[in-house]
């Protein structure tokens, strides 16, 4: 309990509703895991709606799902788990003061945010050049490994209304993903601004600490979706 | 309303820490990417989200900070997941009605 003293320092960041500062940051703390348990729910409704899909529509899931980049996908898990360590280190320097170790700490994590969505786009790229993605009209599935649409007649035919519902869901589970990033990155843009203004001190740093949580949650999402999309059946 | 940040703890954790969940959660993506290529079964699913889970738990706990955070954030975190069980439950109910007719499933 830090009663009193708080008033003396940091005033500025001071709300005079909080009892202290400590208060005050554990109010922001608990509204941000509010607001991340609102987003568990919409990222929910989707991940129940692939897991429905996937039971009824395996082989065509297992066919899609192998259609995905592989090394892509764990290359972009690996720098987005760089990106939460990042993080983590910025919290860690705004707690003990340290102004040049929040910004070094906040930049990298910029770019390996950007990385990730630079890869995503890519892949992105590679899709809809193959018609991959759903629009309804087209459905040329997988024309580099023999070329085929529905009216073909291609060993992976049959699955080609399964696939498109894979393609679906890959695409709005990775997407909305890739949005979440974006504002992720967003957000960092001001955090950033307000580090290098040495906005941020030893007594007062709740901001970097609240983007954090939003930044780890995006990592966690992309921890499930990855194995989900990109091995479904990856074994012979 | 006095007493609500009783619990308050400064969660300032060594730098140290921070490395080896990083490279836990990296052993743990090498894990799954792995296992994904052996063969077993209707495990496979049940092996890629358990990994997966335990990655989510120590980027919440640790990252994030929740097992140095008050109770009360614990419950509203502990809700929102029970919520999400509740809403995976709903898979149940497609489990156990596979006698009815799943559209445009090929023999």
């Amino acid at each position: 309990m830090t009663h009193g003293g708080a008033h003396a320092h940091v005033s500025s960041r001071f709300q005079h509703h909080f009892d202290s500062l400590a208060h005050q940051k554990d109010a922001a703390t608990l509204g941000m895991w509010v607001f991340l348990v609102t987003e568990i729910m919409f990222f929910g409704g989707m991940f129940v709606a692939y897991m429905i899909f996937r039971m009824w529509y395996f082989p065509g899931f297992a066919a899609a799902s192998e259609e995905l980049d592989i090394v892509l996908g764990a290359t972009n898990t690996a720098v987005l788990i760089g990106s939460s360590l990042t993080v983590a280190l910025a919290v860690n320097a705004a707690q003990e003061g340290k102004q040049k170790t929040i910004v070094t700490m906040l930049v990298l994590t910029g770019i390996l945010g950007l990385v990730f969505l630079v890869i995503k786009y890519f892949e992105y790229k590679v899709k809809i050049a193959g018609h991959h993605f759903p629009d309804g009209t087209t459905i040329t599935l997988f024309p580099a490994a023999g070329f085929f649409d529905v009216s073909q007649s291609h060993h992976l035919a049959p699955l080609a209304n399964q696939i498109r519902i894979f393609m679906f869901i890959y695409f709005a589970l990775t997407g909305m993903h890739a949005v979440h990033m974006i504002i992720g990155i967003g957000v960092l843009s001001v955090i950033l601004w307000m580090a290098v203004r040495g906005e941020f001190t030893k007594e007062w740093n709740t901001p970097v600490e609240i983007f954090g949580l939003y930044w780890h949650f995006v990592d966690i999402v992309w921890i499930f979706l990855f194995p989900l999309l990109y091995l479904v059946e990856r074994h012979g | 309303m006095n007493g609500g940040h009783t619990e308050h703890v400064e969660h300032h954790l060594p730098k140290n820490l921070y490395f080896v969940i990083f490279g836990a959660l990296m052993v743990l993506t090498a894990l799954t990417v792995g296992l994904a290529f052996v063969n077993l079964g209707q495990l496979n699913i049940v092996v890629a989200l358990a990994v997966a889970i335990v990655k989510a738990s120590l980027v919440v706990l640790f990252f994030m900070h929740l097992k140095y955070e008050s109770h009360l954030t614990k419950v509203v975190l502990g809700a929102g997941v029970f919520w999400l069980m509740l809403l995976l439950g709903i898979i149940m109910d497609y489990v156990t009605r596979s006698w009815m007719y799943i559209p445009s499933l090929p023999k």
